[in-house]
């Protein structure tokens, strides 16, 4: 692989060995964010263990339609990411553009579906922690012990999520500016595939959120 | 000073400030370490003036409750689990592997300014906030009822704990990828080895302490009841979360110290390591067992028996692996050459004093016994044994063996002793009486302990000796602080190799090393303690006579 | 209290005290054994083999397998001696003879209330020798632990939920009980006693303690100023402490951090004890637990002329 100039630092020594450290370090990072993760997983898991019945009738509240749908378009925007990487690899530029701002509409898309589930419980007096004071048709009921563990747990971890995705569309918007000014090519491309691995990790997540607070 | 150092390569703040050069670093680590544990000696110092003698002496009971929470987080968030890798891995590690740097400067550089942010915020939480008296330990729902100066406290070893994942991260990619040729796993020195099993428990347990803050700091916030009984949460869930991460913690602390003695024990024997093998493979082994052994802290806050009884065995076999490191390190005086200069002091005085750490560590994790031991002055003994002991005595040693090099000067033999004997009696005495103030029933974070002293009335005499010990021992670091910085402006310029050590920092690189390491790539053909194969080593201007 | 016990343990008043000192010296025995060991062994090493010379060049010692495989597997048999005795005398503390005595325990911030089948209550605790004794225990705010080091028993106390301890006293005598976990301001004060009873004894001081018929209002307050543990916070002498001193309270004019003052009659003194946060007493901070709201109407008028007559 020919080098281009000025991005291999000195204390390399080939620019293989540059590559492979980043790659390496993205990898130790994203098991970070899981362990992150699994504890707020772990909390869950208890709970629901402790309250089966209280979590299963509480999920009944988020409405799977929009979790599904959200579900959806974190997947595409996957995909297209993946599309991104494959052809900055092959120095196609103008493409890699396009799926990056595709991306970011179906990031953009998920964060409002957010706000509409958040701004619709809220209405309906359902906070996390003590401000949880269900009232309106269809929640009043909802007013039980434990119901508001349920809530906070589901607070709680799509909004740690949530704030991940919010960091992942700055990268999509840093590294449109880059691939536009010309800064990547096939020889050199470490930010767009790194990006890439951060936002599969944000899609599992969410994978693994859907079925156990939507769904079951 | 020396002209083409990485002491002289630039001038200024703003050089030290802004560099990525991974030796700076080390030297900010050192110096903000420095001023940290000063702060954590100097109440620690007001703790056991308190304790001099029965009922209130100085402080009131709320005074004295913030001053060892204080202690406690200084000491361990903001000393001793950066410490040895922020200070001597930083320095060190990628010269003794050959590298120019490690992999992510501006990363490295970064996770102190990210350290520093959480010593900021600790700090500013007591000023602007006022008290925090929750112990180290943050128990829920005491710490949910506590004053907001918990949320500040709880943000900063937040905080403080990205910059260690970042540090961790940064070395186990430099130790993979930026090894010198020839620079097999086989040949890596034992330090590198520590330091590489310390990143790896970094790495796995430090998000989960991240993730407790998050929920304690919600919990105070929202009140969300995941762990305060009042609002239906278990108080018992938060001491799983906080021990899970804050055992594997504990190997934070003592694998770097185990490795410097490691390093330590072949220079100043000049003899091979013992069992190389074992001592590096068994830092693994208790990075790993220390993750599945944290529910020894709750043998009597009501888990089932079966877990006790299983947390217990698993704590146990620890016991294993260190005992293997241990016995390796006296085997390698053996038919040696041992040369008793100051560093080689401390780390004699490490085994001499973890040794016993870790066998009333083993003391405590007997289920039965711990019952009787749990939560009194016999733990703190313990506890200070290992860390102050282990881990703090392994980096006062680290800091002389590698002062030539990190300063290019001497510092005074023969300050270096005195003061080295003094650490040693006064540790001992202020430690070695709370074990016995411990097993006759004292509980700690007492502020007062008159009402103990109708059923125990030594306890005023050996609570007294206790704290004269920790004003021998603190003159004793004082002593060192006066010679270091002595040492810094007077001291005798050092040679290349006056230890005559045979790993890479010392036979590659002049007597301060260069801004970039090595002029050119070193070629690596022998292992870190092949005294015998090195004769380039020896025959240096030595300092004995 | 009688005998000192011994250097490292305190005296041992219960039935498997015995038990738990055994396998503390035996421990300790061997440790010090592996100590000595060590570190005379370091300590000859580095005598026997110190540096002679700057020349010297040592040659490196071939590893012993043997030797390697010995420092494993012995303190494997160690540590597995010490972890079955130590599991066998854990279970013999976890598991209550069937017969015990149950006592009820509350524990808040700083005091500790016992609760007997009979009805008697007490801030200290009153136990039968010779017979075993379960306690079951909660608390009302924070976790405690009830720690008796001449029994070697320890147990934390949560909120919610219901843990347990058991003994048997082997003698007539008084100990100490202590709080061991950390529980906020007053957590070193936070002590009592347990008064060990011959079986006769016992019954007589719980058939005193029931009755409360023929006390005065003021009396039947000065036990409830123990039991209910307003003695933590509030001497009777003078002396400060977490709050306010009782002495002289009643009639005197009180100043409170919102500037406004009021003078302590009846209706303060109760307002006090069922609402404290609602004015805070200049110098002291909203530590008062807001739980006294339940006490029965009759208990409050008790307590408060037991205020009044300080
Ligand atoms: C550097 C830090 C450090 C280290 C290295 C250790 C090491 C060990 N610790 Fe310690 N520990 C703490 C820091 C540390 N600890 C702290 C801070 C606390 C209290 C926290 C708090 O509550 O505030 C604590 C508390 C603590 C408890 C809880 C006590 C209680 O609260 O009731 C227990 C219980 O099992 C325990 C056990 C051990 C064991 C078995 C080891 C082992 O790793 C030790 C292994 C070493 C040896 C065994 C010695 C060498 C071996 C030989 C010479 C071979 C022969 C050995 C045998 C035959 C066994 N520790
Ligand atoms: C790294 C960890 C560490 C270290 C080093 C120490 C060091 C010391 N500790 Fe502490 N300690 C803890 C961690 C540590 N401690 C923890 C976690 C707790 C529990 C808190 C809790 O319950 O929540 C505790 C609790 C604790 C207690 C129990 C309080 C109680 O339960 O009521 C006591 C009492 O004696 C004590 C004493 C001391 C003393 C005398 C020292 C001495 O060794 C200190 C000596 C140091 C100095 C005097 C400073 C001198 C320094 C310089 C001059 C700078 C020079 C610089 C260089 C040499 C580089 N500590
Ligand atoms: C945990 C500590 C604590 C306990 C236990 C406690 N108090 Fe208090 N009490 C305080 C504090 C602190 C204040 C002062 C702050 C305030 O006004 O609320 C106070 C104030 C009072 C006052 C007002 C005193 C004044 O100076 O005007 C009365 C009356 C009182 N308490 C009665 C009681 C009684 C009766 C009990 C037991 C049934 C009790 N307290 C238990 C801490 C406590
Ligand atoms: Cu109650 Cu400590
Ligand atoms: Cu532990």
């Amino acid at each position: 692989m020919s080098q281009a100039a000025g991005t291999l630092k000195h204390y390399f020594v080939t620019s293989e060995q540059q590559f492979d450290a980043a790659k390496m370090g993205m990898w130790l990072f994203l098991v970070t964010e899981i362990l992150l993760f699994s504890g707020m997983f772990v909390a869950y898991a208890v709970y629901r263990a402790w309250h089966p019945e209280v979590f299963a009738h509480a999920s009944e509240l988020l409405d799977w339609r929009l979790g599904g749908l959200n579900t959806l378009v974190l997947l595409a925007s996957s995909f297209t990411v993946a599309l991104s990487i494959h052809f900055v690899q092959k120095g196609q530029n103008r493409k890699v553009v396009v799926l990056l701002l595709i991306t970011l509409l179906c990031v953009a898309i998920f964060m409002v579906i957010k706000y509409f589930e958040y701004t619709g419980k809220f209405a309906h007096g359902i906070f996390p922690g003590a401000g949880y004071a269900p009232h309106g048709e269809a929640y009043a009921e909802y007013d039980i012990p434990f119901a508001p563990q349920f809530f906070s747990i589901y607070f709680i971890m799509t909004g740690i999520h949530g704030v991940h995705v919010l960091v992942g569309m700055g990268l999509f918007v840093w590294l449109v500016t880059r691939v536009v000014r010309g800064h990547f090519s096939s020889a050199w491309y470490t930010p767009v595939e790194l990006t890439g691995l951060y936002w599969h990790l944000v899609d599992i997540i969410w994978i693994f959120l859907f079925p156990l607070l939507y769904l079951i | 000073m020396h002209e083409g150092s990485y002491l002289g390569a630039s001038r200024g703040l703003k050089s030290w400030l802004l560099t990525t050069d991974h030796k700076r670093i080390g030297i900010l680590y050192a110096v903000a370490i420095a001023a940290f544990f000063l702060l954590g000696g100097i109440l620690a110092i007001l703790v056991r003036t308190e304790l001099t003698a029965p009922g209130e002496t100085v402080f009131g009971q709320d005074q004295y409750n913030q001053l060892f929470t204080l202690h406690g987080v200084v000491m361990v968030f903001l000393v001793i689990i950066p410490g040895i890798p922020g200070i001597l891995g930083n320095f060190v590690l990628p010269i003794q592997i050959g590298a120019k740097d490690v992999a992510f400067p501006r990363l490295n550089l970064a996770s102190w300014y990210i350290f520093m942010a959480g010593a900021v915020l600790a700090v500013l939480g007591w000023l602007l906030v006022g008290k925090v008296d929750t112990g180290w330990t943050f128990y829920t729902p005491y710490s949910s009822g506590a004053s907001n100066a918990v949320l500040w406290l709880t943000s900063a070893v937040f905080v403080a704990g990205f910059a260690s994942i970042f540090t961790g991260l940064n070395f186990i990619v430099t130790v993979h990828k930026m090894r010198a040729p020839g620079m097999t796993w086989n040949r890596l020195p034992l330090f590198v080895w520590a330091i590489y099993a310390t990143a790896i428990v970094q790495v796995l347990a430090t998000p989960v302490i991240g993730i407790t803050m998050v929920l304690l700091f919600l919990e105070k916030l929202l009140q969300i009841g995941i762990f305060d009984p009042a609002l239906g949460g278990d108080p018992v869930l938060f001491q799983h979360f906080f021990w899970f991460y804050s055992h594997p913690a504990v190997y934070i602390m003592i694998l770097p110290a185990m490795g410097i003695i490691s390093d330590l024990m072949g220079t100043f024997s000049r003899q091979q390591v013992s069992g190389y093998t074992f001592i590096a493979l068994s830092s693994v082994a208790i990075a790993f067992l220390g993750f599945l052994v944290w529910g020894h802290h709750m043998f009597v806050a009501g888990q089932s028996a079966l877990s006790s009884i299983i947390f217990s065995m698993l704590t146990f076999l620890i016991g294993i692996p260190t005992g293997i490191k241990v016995f390796n390190w006296v085997a390698t005086m053996y038919k040696g050459s041992v040369w008793l200069q100051t560093p080689m002091l401390y780390a004699l005085m490490f085994l001499f004093l973890f040794t016993i750490g870790g066998l009333t560590g083993i003391m405590v994790g007997v289920l039965a016994v711990d019952v009787h031991l749990h939560d009194t002055y016999f733990v703190v003994a313990h506890f200070h044994y290992v860390m102050m002991g282990g881990a703090l005595i392994g980096l006062i040693g680290g800091l002389h063996y590698w002062w030539p090099k990190i300063t290019g000067r001497l510092y005074n033999e023969t300050a270096g002793r005195i003061a080295a004997v003094l650490v040693f009696i006064g540790f001992n005495l202020t430690f070695f009486t709370q074990f016995i103030l411990g097993s006759r029933g004292m509980p700690r974070r007492y502020h007062d302990y008159s009402a103990l002293m109708d059923v125990m009335p030594e306890a005023a005499m050996l609570n007294l000796a206790s704290s004269l010990g920790s004003y021998i021992l603190a003159a004793g670091l004082v002593m060192i602080l006066v010679y270091a910085l002595h040492s810094l402006f007077r001291g005798k310029l050092a040679s290349a190799n006056p230890w005559g050590a045979c790993t890479l920092e010392w036979t590659h690189t002049g007597p301060v090393p260069d801004a970039h390491n090595f002029h050119e790539t070193p070629l690596v053909t022998r292992g870190p303690y092949d005294f015998h194969l090195a004769d380039d080593v020896f025959g240096s201007d030595e300092e004995d006579s | 209290m009688g005998d000192q016990g011994t250097v490292w343990l305190p005296e041992a008043a219960s039935t498997v005290a015995g038990d738990v000192d055994a396998l503390f010296y035996f421990i300790l025995w061997v440790s010090t054994i592996l100590f000595i060991g060590v570190i005379g062994t370091m300590v000859l090493f580095a005598w026997r083999f110190r540096r002679r010379s700057s020349q010297d060049r040592p040659q490196p010692v071939r590893e012993n397998k043997l030797i390697e495989a010995s420092w494993i597997v012995v303190p494997t048999l160690l540590v597995a001696i010490v972890f079955v005795w130590g599991f066998r005398v854990f279970l013999e503390l976890g598991i209550a003879p069937p017969n015990s005595y149950e006592i009820d325990v509350r524990a808040r911030k700083w005091s500790w209330l016992f609760e007997y089948s009979s009805g008697a209550q007490s801030s200290e605790l009153h136990v039968p020798v010779h017979r075993p004794v379960k306690l079951r225990m909660i608390s009302e705010d924070v976790i405690h632990s009830f720690f008796v080091p001449a029994f070697r028993v320890k147990a934390d106390v949560f909120a919610g939920r219901y843990s347990y301890v058991w003994f048997e006293a082997t003698r007539q005598d008084t100990f100490v009980v202590a709080c061991a976990e950390y529980c906020g301001m007053a957590h070193s004060q936070m002590l009592t006693r347990v008064v060990v009873h011959s079986q006769d004894d016992f019954e007589n001081w719980l058939a005193n303690n029931a009755a409360d018929a023929d006390m005065t209002p003021a009396e039947r307050g000065e036990r409830l100023y123990s039991q209910q543990g307003c003695f933590a916070c509030h001497s009777l002498d003078g002396i400060e402490l977490t709050g306010p001193s009782f002495q002289g309270l009643a009639g005197s004019t009180r100043m409170f951090t919102d500037g406004t003052s009021a003078e302590a009659d009846a209706n303060y003194l109760r307002q006090a004890i069922v609402n404290p946060a609602a004015e805070i007493v200049q110098g002291y901070e909203a530590l008062m637990p807001g739980t006294y709201s339940s006490l029965s109407a009759a208990d409050l008028d008790a307590l408060v002329a037991f205020i009044e007559a300080q």
